[in-house]
């Protein structure tokens, strides 16, 4: 395969795909409205209708407006029908056409929840169909890979994601272009590509759409980072819950292997790159990258201490390059674009976009990529429409391992040291809007619970540090708690996040610390008086009274 | 021979490179609390009591897995530090049942030793009292998971320096508990080749010779570094 015969499948599945296209999305969420069905009637309408000549029905990614699923959009018309039923399958092909109408339900494609987004990742999602190589490359798929295999050196590779200012998004923001050049600098010698695809936040879904949607972006930028990087392997860990990821996945290796773009020589090059998939159980530990690691080796899925880095001694003791999925799918674009372009997306500090998993009590559900820097309060309230029938209280962000920001500090922007300066942090994108109904100890509760049931039980401080942590929380909601075992919940949440071994530990107690942070009367007015006192003279230091 | 200078609480110390601060420390004289370290198998930084702060560093650092660097300036005894280590200790006595009046280790427990080293006389956090139960299906030891801290020396030992590989770790989180074989009855087990090598490695009482009564086991610690170096020191006998 050279540039020549890439552009010439480019052509020729131009030519082959018709004028419009209706585009029905059949991700997870979709489907879980039967988006399968409606995209058979859809096809079987064309077919009934005799007009294939003109107009195809294609099965697509996430369109990201997961919450009015299942979605069908049309191009070039640009209409969008949301929760669309199986039986206005047939009159959407009419109307298409002009020849009818459709009581579908039309939404507004121009409306905040769209327009205030920045496609750089989900560029190609609801337009292409994942399942088709010939798609990808017609969108300008794998250009990428043959411009740095033809016309760049690994270190100008390094060197262009080190300029893009792109940072890991998997939830620590490390600079992923210094990664990368550690990786580089490592010896020749068998080095490892791994994607991290692990995503196990309660109400995340951007990775698993990702891959959903536009398995070959991840692969062209797993490939791009081997060919930086001096590796001629990857694996791309997925949970098990993602069945039809992996099969889109599988599906999509196959594809590119037999295209020449992935296994050996790749471009005609001396550069060999395949790439392997492996199966996690689903335990949030594992997306850890030392956990991770482990997995794929076959060991239980326990974090070892850093250092040395996975970059120096990583996978069967070889460096390893571990980026999250959303890291490696901006790469086709940093590279095509040039890093200059890239960087002129966001702030100072924080470059590019970030995709959200925009939850909780919000009238807008669903995926969104916003550019860094936007404040939460347009998310909220222009993107997410605000709250049904009432007003905000917080948002948490960054999930089991982040916090809660209050309503006053909407006007936070989104960016990694922002994030950070309020008490919560980017995370791997989880979004869930809070309402003046919610209860933030139960908030605080539910990570809790969440965080000791996945903590892999290896360190002390996370072991049973979260069993305390929990059951004290649990104490306070039963109105049982008293003043000193609030004191001794501060306590412990400082001793979890500064002696545990890895990331989930040390990150554990920041729901419970940024709740006390900025609703800590939630806190003492749920705390009791100790038992001793007998109902007489209260310490001083207890100032809050007993509820219910 | 590359080496390192480093302070330890005051002391100047220089010791080869790519060793750990806890080797430092050892040598230096300040002891440092540890249960999951031991030596003659590889560490793996899971009970968290040798933490010290070295200046310029922001986190807390696990000795016994992190290098001495030159020029480090170790702190091991700061109320930070001393505070944390009793929270440590009383965490894993609020975890399991230690009733070390009835104990076979009564005495001779690490455990113990480290509650006495730091102080703590009670635990504030509220005691389990799990029902773990007791493996004596072993034809000459037993096995009280109750008394288990999760240190994992048995396990090491038992696949690093017997080559058995009985022991492993099963269950997630709170559940976690060590598994004999393929979560087989310990005398099921056909790989154990009876050494009781874990026996000595066990910091608690948790693993124990049969027959034995309170404070009649002692565990033969020092043996494991010994089998793992008298190749190498040419010493035999010790
Ligand atoms: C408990 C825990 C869970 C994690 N889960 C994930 C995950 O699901 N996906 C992910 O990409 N990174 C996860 N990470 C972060 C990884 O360890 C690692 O930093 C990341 O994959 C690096 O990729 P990046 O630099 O592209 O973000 C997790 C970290 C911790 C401590
Ligand atoms: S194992 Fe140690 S601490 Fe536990 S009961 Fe026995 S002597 Fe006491
Ligand atoms: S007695 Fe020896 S072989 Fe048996 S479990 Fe203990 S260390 Fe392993
Ligand atoms: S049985 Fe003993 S050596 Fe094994 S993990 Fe438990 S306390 Fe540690
Ligand atoms: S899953 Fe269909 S729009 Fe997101
Ligand atoms: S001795 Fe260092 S962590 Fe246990």
């Amino acid at each position: 395969m050279d540039l020549t015969e890439l552009r010439a499948v480019a052509q020729k599945e131009k030519d082959r795909q018709r004028p419009t296209r209706i585009h029905c999305c059949t991700s997870t969420g979709c489907r879980a409205a039967s988006a399968t069905e409606v995209y058979n009637n859809l096809k079987a309408a064309v077919k009934a209708q005799e007009c294939g000549d003109r107009l195809e029905v294609v099965s697509v990614g996430c369109m990201g407006f997961c919450g009015q699923g299942p979605l069908v959009q049309v191009d070039p018309d640009n209409h969008l029908y949301g929760q669309v039923k199986p039986q206005e399958a047939e009159s959407i092909v009419t109307a298409t056409l002009g020849e009818g109408r459709t009581e579908a339900e039309q939404l507004d494609p121009e409306q905040p929840f769209f327009a205030y987004q920045t496609p750089v990742v989900r560029k190609h999602s609801g337009k292409v169909n994942p399942e088709s190589i010939e798609e990808y490359i017609a969108v300008g798929g794998y250009e990428s890979l043959y411009k740095v295999v033809h016309d760049m050196t690994p270190a100008e590779v390094v060197a262009e994601v080190s300029n893009s200012g792109l940072r890991g998004r998997g939830g620590g923001g490390y600079p992923t272009g210094l990664k990368w050049a550690t990786v580089a600098k490592m010896p020749e010698g068998q080095k490892y590509i791994i994607c991290n695809g692990d995503e196990g936040d309660p109400g995340a879904f951007m990775d698993r759409s990702v891959l959903e949607s536009d398995p070959h972006l991840v692969l062209e930028g797993m490939a791009i980072a081997g060919y930086a990087v001096g590796a001629d392997h990857g694996y791309v860990y997925v949970r098990a819950e993602y069945p039809l990821a992996i099969s889109r996945l599988q599906k999509a290796i196959k594809q590119a292997k037999r295209y020449g773009l992935m296994g050996s020589q790749i471009f005609d090059s001396p550069f060999d790159f395949k790439v392997d998939i492996r199966i996690g159980a689903g335990a949030f530990v594992c997306g850890e990258e030392t956990a991770l690691i482990q997995s794929i080796e076959g060991a239980r899925g326990n974090p070892v201490p850093r250092p040395p880095y996975p970059a120096q001694k990583g996978l069967y003791d070889c460096p390893t390059l571990i980026n999250n999925v959303e890291s490696f799918a901006n790469i086709a674009h940093i590279i095509g674009e040039g890093a200059e372009a890239y960087a002129s997306i966001g702030t100072e500090n924080s470059k590019g976009t970030k995709i959200f998993a925009l939850t909780g009590n919000i009238r807008n559900n669903g995926l969104i990529e916003v550019p860094m820097g936007i404040t939460l309060r347009t998310i909220v309230e222009e993107m997410g429409g605000g709250v049904p029938d009432g007003e905000v209280k917080a948002v948490q962000t960054g999930g089991p391992s982040g916090g809660c920001i209050p309503k006053d500090l909407l006007d936070t922007p989104v960016d990694y040291d922002s994030l950070k300066a309020v008490g919560s942090m980017m995370g791997s994108g989880g979004m869930v809007v809070m309402d003046q109904n919610t209860n933030m100890v139960e908030i605080a509760h539910f990570y809790m619970e969440f965080c000791r049931e996945e903590t892999c039980g290896k360190c002390v401080p996370c072991r049973t540090g979260t069993v305390q942590l929990h059951s004290l929380l649990t104490k306070l909601l039963k109105g049982q708690a008293t003043a000193t075992d609030l004191e001794q919940l501060k306590q412990l949440s400082y001793m979890v996040q500064e002696t545990s071994l890895c990331g989930l530990g040390m990150s554990a107690p920041n729901p419970v610390l940024s709740t006390l942070r900025y609703f800590p009367e939630e806190y003492t007015s749920l705390l009791v008086q100790p038992a001793y006192l007998n109902g007489h003279a209260a310490e001083p230091a207890i100032t809050a009274t007993a509820k219910g | 021979m590359a080496v390192n200078t480093l302070t330890i609480d005051g002391k100047e110390i220089a010791i080869e490179a790519g060793k750990t601060i806890l080797d430092a420390a050892k040598e230096a004289g300040v002891p440092i609390p540890t249960l999951c370290h031991m030596e003659g198998v590889h560490d793996v930084g899971a009970c968290r009591l040798c933490i010290v702060e070295a200046e310029g560093t922001p986190k807390l650092l696990p000795a016994c897995v992190t290098a001495a660097t030159e020029g480090m300036v170790i702190h091991t005894q700061t109320e930070k530090l001393q505070n944390y280590r009793r929270m440590t200790v009383e965490l894993i006595f609020a975890e399991g049942n230690h009733v070390c009046s009835i104990c076979v280790a009564n005495g001779n427990c690490e455990l113990q030793d480290v509650a006495v080293d730091v102080g703590m006389d009670h635990s504030r956090f509220s005691y389990r009292f799990p029902d773990r139960g007791c493996d004596l299906s072993h034809s000459q030891f037993g096995i009280d998971h109750n008394r288990c801290i999760m240190c994992t020396r048995c396990v090491r030992v038992c696949d690093e320096v017997e080559g058995a590989h009985v022991w492993d770790v099963g269950s997630r989180g709170p559940d976690c508990f060590i598994v004999a074989g393929l979560d087989q009855p310990w005398g099921e087990v056909d790989a154990c080749t009876s050494c009781g090598k874990c026996v000595d490695a066990c910091p608690t009482g948790a693993i124990f010779h049969k027959g034995e009564t309170t404070g009649e086991k002692e565990g033969d610690r020092g043996k494991m570094a010994f089998l793992t170096t008298a190749r190498e020191k040419q010493e035999w006998t010790r």
